[in-house]
């Protein structure tokens, strides 16, 4: 995707309404947000139409959340069932933690000694299913968030809140010397030792999302950092 | 005597100026304003979202809830706040008009809610709300077919208006006032909703749904311009 | 989603002397009013308080006077908590929230002497004008009490009377050019909310979730501060130096929202 993105042509990406015709043309393939009508691809959502190579595909630009697999995210534990956790993540799904996710040993009896109803989880999306999304916390890095500020964005944002290979993330974590975890649901975690330092890595991730659609991103964000430093 | 001229001096087949704003209402996933000169209608769209209690749900597809209605203030003699019967029949047409364009089978169990708020009445009130409905819709992301425009049309004596205005819709001279509220899709040029109360040939209605379809792909141009412009 | 993780550093920062939102405790959102945005009302604002928008419109009728007061207008304040505004309402009959609502706003309007309702009486027990005032939130993003309160003075201000005709009726669409009769006390509502140990005004959402109690009051500022309306709401409880020092503050506070209130509005009738 990122390499698609260098070697970007303007016409190649526009914004299109639904039921408007994308391209035209049988060798096309119909990706997400778009459908076949004749010749035609047709957007069926409004958003960045993208072209790439045969594939035509809608990115979004606005609404909510759509969870993939492994999609790391942010979620509130807001149930616990007898066999795991029923999670909201900001998305159309509940998500589901089976118990076996839990780190340590526990009996079935005990899932609630394990994470309990409110709390913040960073999981990974296993598995998108109709009924709803399975989730997983075994891979490093993932688990209950303790103390810190949660934060919620439009997840439409979040790529460039991370920027490419994580630049920009990283870029606010150095400046505000903050540890910061970004879900692709719009759920954000910030944990800094002094208070001051979460405030400013909040603000400068808004500022993020509010000029999200402007060039030279990166620059405006370093002169924000400078300015308000 | 026949209708010769619009008191406001539009065009038998012009519609009042539109204005439209994206994203009017911050907490929604998707929202709009869309006016006919100065009659205002905001909707908000929530969703696609869990929908409970589970025994609403749909197993094959998401479902759409619509509810229309007017703020007290929005008309010259006030509205008791609450659901009306009128109220209640418009959210149910307009439920019908877009959910024909909306795609939800890969959200099963969830719902789409759609809002609609008028904030100031002056004829053309359901057809504003769709139109705003529409593009609220487009916003949050929701998979639609294509858009949904909406227009009255009016059959005032014996000539066919676009975009009634209160004025109109109170015609008594000639063969009075027949609103005809309507709606399209854009590219396939079918209709989603039609009303009619007054007094009309079948020669004029046919002419009456001509000018609908014809007032409605003008009035989807502007809600894609609007879209585009506003870049999500 | 407002997690606990998010109440217990709002309590953390406030612990500190800061906010979610990098505001002083006592210091109010950046406040924007608009009047005359619904051209059939007699009056009407559009108050944003930050991201929170709320309409008010007034509409004025005539009607019988109670039978306690025959001499008397009549004021009747709804507010309908729609869902457009927030996922948090649902659409039914009104419920606890817009009722309390309704009545915080229109006991400081009634107590306070805002309206002369002897000045709006036709004919002494049998015609009085009747007003009505009706709130909508457009975008619930915390303290709607205190943003309802301002809309709806702001529309009172800037309201004009219908014209009647001889027999009493009111005729739609026609305005005379004198305002409401409105005496100099206007009041102003201000609710603070308790986090923890802590006392603020105009929370955001995430700080009125997180918030245990609350007291709104509203005061008048003709020569000198009057309160004329309290409700304290929620399950906590506050000490009475908490107490005091909520008076003393809204006493200070309210005179600068009335300020900011006149700077907006162009009041036009006297």
């Amino acid at each position: 995707m990122i390499k698609q993105e260098e070697n970007n042509i303007e016409s190649e990406r526009k914004i299109v309404v639904p039921g408007e015709i994308i391209i035209s043309g049988n060798d096309f393939l119909p990706g997400e947000g778009t459908r076949r009508e004749g010749r035609d691809i047709v957007a069926s959502r409004y958003g960045l139409a993208e072209i790439s190579g045969r594939l035509v595909k809608i990115i979004a630009l606005s609404g909510i959340y759509m969870p993939r697999r492994g999609n790391v995210i942010i979620g509130k534990v807001n149930d616990i069932t007898f066999n795991g956790w029923v999670m909201d993540i900001n998305a159309p799904y509940l998500a589901f933690l089976p118990a076996a996710e839990c780190p340590r040993f526990i009996s079935k009896d005990d899932i609630a000694s394990c994470y309990s109803i409110g709390d913040m989880l960073v999981a990974k999306v296993d598995n998108v299913k109709s009924k709803g999304v399975d989730l997983t916390i075994k891979p490093k890095g993932l688990g209950k968030l303790d103390d810190g500020l949660v934060i919620q964005v439009n997840s439409n944002k979040v790529p460039r809140v991370i920027g490419r290979e994580g630049s920009m993330v990283n870029l606010i974590k150095q400046e505000t010397n903050c540890d910061i975890v970004v879900g692709q649901n719009g759920i954000i975690w910030i944990k800094g030792n002094k208070i001051e330092d979460e405030l400013f890595a909040k603000e400068v991730i808004m500022f993020v999302t509010e000029k999200s659609h402007l060039n030279g991103l990166t620059e405006r964000v370093e002169e924000y950092i400078r300015k308000r430093k | 005597m026949s209708y010769t001229k619009r008191p406001d001096g539009r065009k038998f087949d012009e519609t009042r100026k539109i204005k439209i704003q994206l994203g009017v209402v911050p907490n929604a996933d998707g929202s709009a304003l869309f006016a006919f000169g100065d009659t205002i209608a905001i909707a908000a769209v929530y969703g696609p979202k869990p929908l409970h209690p589970q025994h609403l749900q749909d197993p094959s597809k998401g479902i759409v809830r619509c509810n229309y209605d007017m703020l007290s203030f929005s008309v010259s003699e006030r509205k008791r706040p609450g659901p009306s019967r009128r109220s209640s029949e418009i959210s149910k047409v307009t439920e019908w008009a877009l959910s024909n364009v909306i795609n939800l089978e890969e959200f099963p169990n969830t719902v789409v809610d759609v809002h609609i708020q008028v904030i100031q009445a002056n004829a053309s009130t359901r057809v504003a709300g769709i139109n705003a409905a529409s593009l609220a819709l487009a916003q949050a992301g929701v998979p639609m077919k294509e858009l949904v425009a909406a227009v009255s049309i009016g059959k005032i004596d014996d000539k066919i208006c676009v975009d009634l205005i209160k004025e109109e819709e109170d015609y008594e001279d000639g063969e009075g006032a027949t609103d005809i509220p309507m709606a399209f899709l854009p590219k396939s040029g079918e209709i989603v909703l039609i009303q009619l109360d007054g007094k009309t040939s079948p020669e004029k209605l046919r002419e009456a749904i001509e000018a609908g379809e014809k007032a409605c792909r003008e009035i989807a141009k502007k809600q894609e311009e609007a879209l585009k412009e506003a870049k999500g | 989603m407002v997690s606990n993780l998010t109440k217990s550093r709002i309590i953390e920062y406030l612990n500190a002397g800061k906010r979610f939102d990098s505001r002083g405790v006592f210091d109010f959102r950046d406040l924007k009013i608009e009047t005359g945005i619904s051209n059939h009302a007699e009056g009407s604002a559009r108050v944003k308080l930050g991201k929170t928008e709320i309409l008010a419109g007034i509409k004025i009728g005539t009607a019988e006077p109670y039978t306690d007061s025959e001499d008397a207008g009549v004021l009747t304040t709804t507010a309908e908590l729609s869902p457009l505004s927030s996922s948090k309402f649902e659409y039914g009959p009104p419920g606890i929230e817009s009722i309390e609502l309704a009545r915080i706003v229109d006991r400081g309007i009634r107590e306070s002497g805002m309206i002369d309702f002897k000045k709006l009486c036709i004919k002494e027990g049998e015609k009085v004008y009747s007003i009505y005032l009706d709130i909508y939130p457009i975008n619930h993003d915390g303290n709607l009490i205190d943003a309802a309160a301002i809309a709806s003075v702001a529309a009172l201000l800037t309201s004009k009377m219908p014209k009647v005709d001889d027999e009493g009726n009111v005729q739609f669409g026609e305005w005379t050019n004198k305002g409401i009769p409105l005496t100099k006390n206007i009041p102003t509502t201000l609710t603070f909310y308790k986090i923890g140990k802590h006392i603020l005004l105009d929370p955001v959402i995430e700080e009125e979730e997180s918030s245990d109690a609350r007291v709104s009051i509203a005061i008048s500022h003709d020569k000198k501060p009057m309160i004329h309306a309290m409700q304290k709401g929620g399950y906590e409880s506050f000490t009475k130096d908490e107490m005091f020092k909520i008076i003393d503050e809204a006493a200070k506070k309210s005179k600068e929202i009335f300020n900011q209130i006149n700077k907006q509005v162009k009041v036009e009738n006297e």
